[in-house]
């Protein structure tokens, strides 16, 4: 029955395989947002003592809330959707779409497993890149189209954060590419074999932490949460969105923190690599690669972004810019530096 | 076949969105078919494999040349009317260039027409084939030091627009942060040791040291 069913998989023809792997992610992307607004709120909920959505639904008893964000879809569904009548209607109701589309694209060249990655193309890295700096135009859009002074001050806030961070985080990159010699991630990935002391987060450590730091301003994310700053500009760029066109936004926002997650695990910590290459016997589950490892480096930072929401106060604009242009950029071009007399010297992985 | 009619259909796309651009009398919706041109050129680069190109259209144009457009654009309002005014001044220049553009198109169909290699389509490559390490060679061997002049140049330019924007004024407060990271408790806070006051206590010491504030 089984090799019935992988004869008639291998047999079809390669558009088929990819739609449905195309579908397999984009539900499985969709759903592990539902539940990382979930999981937030319970961490954050634990880490300040209180006990996080306990209310809807539970599995016999045992996880209280686990339908919570069923419950706020389904909400958010029935809602009217507001359009100001001075509003751009066009570029308004575009704009929740233009954020979502860049979100999804990019797990087309990420890889899940050693043969699994939808598009395996070779300038992989590049795709990644061009694809994240487009989803500044929804936010940017959704901010202007709205005709309201907030939400275009959180637009420009965010439009001026974004293009800043993006550089660093390019810099960054540029590092794991000197040090594998590929655009591919699935060969970025490959590049780092042979144990925990080959991944780059190891030997690209400054340029490890600068990804993470730009990888939060990216995403909007707090600290770095002005162009939604509530306490100033309300809910910046999404303040006149309701309803569903507001779940997009939320939708995007938790999507791109999933992608940033993997991509962090994928370019630094040797994505479906085993931590236990090298250590455990080579026939053992936990020391072969697999979607396992990859999903829980991802949870880890996906975690990680939670922890940053509930630790760290807002930092002030000035602050941000300051961070980016003066600290982060230096700390990469040094690290870039160094790396290249890394690989001139043959020092580390570069032996051979 | 298929190649085909994917190209006349992006092309069709590009076509109008570059229409969009001229025609659309609001500054943001124009800038938005840019966009939208750049990226089905960039669907049509990519159908004659030249992947890095294309890739990189978006990155630098889409992802950065255009946002900072856009910026600038919804901060200005533009009154596209008092703009519109003098249009047809130029006409002339724009029926000329337009004429230059479709000569030279027409002139690329005949010569292909006539069967003159340099104008035939690229050869397929094989899939193993990466353009971006074929373009890095070239760029870091044969053309360095044009590269390298065209790195400066930029670095130059960078040089320059800080340098016209910078400029020292009066009474503004920004923060140092490097003071601020070397401050100490000292500079900021007096411990000043007291007794302890009761309620049937005798008056305070005469001596200052210790009176209730």
């Amino acid at each position: 029955m089984a090799a019935g069913v992988m004869e008639l998989w291998s047999g079809l023809p390669g558009y088929v395989r990819s739609t449905f792997w195309i579908l397999v992610v984009m539900v499985a992307v969709i759903l592990s947002v539902a539940f990382t607004t979930l999981w937030e709120r319970k961490v954050i909920g634990w880490m300040q003592l209180r006990k996080g959505p306990n209310r809807v639904g539970s599995i016999f008893g045992l996880v209280p809330g686990i339908f919570q964000p069923f419950a706020d879809v389904i909400k958010l569904l029935l809602k009217e959707v507001v359009v100001p009548s001075a509003a751009n209607k066009t570029l308004f109701r575009i704009a929740p779409a233009i954020t979502l589309v860049p979100a999804l694209a990019t797990w087309a060249v990420v890889p899940l497993d050693p043969e699994l990655v939808i598009a395996d193309i070779d300038a992989g890295l590049l795709y990644v890149l061009s694809l994240t700096s487009v989803g500044v135009y929804g936010v940017i859009l959704a901010g202007w189209a709205s005709n309201s002074k907030y939400a275009f001050l959180g637009a420009m806030r965010s439009a001026a954060q974004i293009v800043a961070y993006e550089i660093a985080m390019g810099f960054a990159l540029v590092g794991v590419v000197m040090a594998s010699g590929t655009l591919n991630l699935g060969d970025i990935v490959r590049a780092q074999g042979g144990g925990v002391s080959n991944w780059f987060a190891l030997w690209l450590f400054p340029l490890f932490i600068v990804y993470v730091i730009a990888g939060v301003a990216e995403t909007n994310r707090a600290p770095f949460d002005v162009a939604e700053g509530e306490s100033e500009i309300v809910a910046g760029f999404h303040v006149e969105y309701s309803g569903i066109s507001f779940a997009l936004f939320f939708l995007a926002e938790y999507a791109n923190m999933i992608l940033i997650s993997a991509l962090t695990a994928v370019l630094f910590l040797g994505g479906w690599l085993s931590p236990f290459e090298g250590v455990l016997p080579e026939g053992s589950w936990l020391a072969q690669p697999s979607f396992f490892w990859l999903f829980l480096k991802l949870f880890f930072f996906l975690t990680c972004f939670m922890w940053y929401r509930a630790t760290f106060p807002r930092y002030r604009y000035d602050q941000i810019m300051r961070l980016g242009w003066k600290v982060l950029i230096p700390v990469t071009l040094v690290w870039i530096t160094v790396e290249g007399l890394m690989v001139y010297f043959k020092v580390g992985p570069w032996k051979g | 076949m298929l190649v085909q009619v994917l190209f006349y259909a992006f092309s069709a796309v590009l076509i109008a969105a570059a229409l969009g651009v001229v025609v659309t009398r609001n500054p943001v919706h124009s800038a938005m078919c840019l966009v939208l041109a750049f990226f089905t050129s960039a669907a049509i680069w990519l159908l004659i494999e030249a992947e890095f190109l294309a890739i990189v259209l978006v990155l630098v144009y889409v992802g950065a040349v255009m946002v900072l457009f856009l910026f600038v654009v919804m901060m200005l309002d533009i009154n596209v009317e008092e703009v519109k005014r003098g249009f047809t001044r130029y006409a002339w220049l724009g029926w000329l260039i337009a004429f230059l553009v479709i000569a030279q198109i027409v002139g690329v169909v005949w010569f292909r027409g006539l069967g003159i290699d340099a104008t035939q389509g690229a050869v397929p490559l094989p899939a193993d084939y990466s353009n971006t390490r074929e373009l890095g060679a070239v760029l870091y061997t044969q053309y360095v030091y044009p590269f390298e002049l065209a790195a400066v140049l930029l670095l130059l330019a960078i040089v320059a627009a800080i340098s016209l924007t910078m400029r020292r004024r009066p009474g503004l407060k920004a923060q140092d942060v490097a003071r601020q990271v070397a401050v100490r408790r000292e500079d900021r806070v007096r411990l000043v040791k007291m007794d302890a006051v009761t309620r049937d206590a005798p008056a305070p010491r005469q001596d200052g040291e210790g009176k209730a504030p």
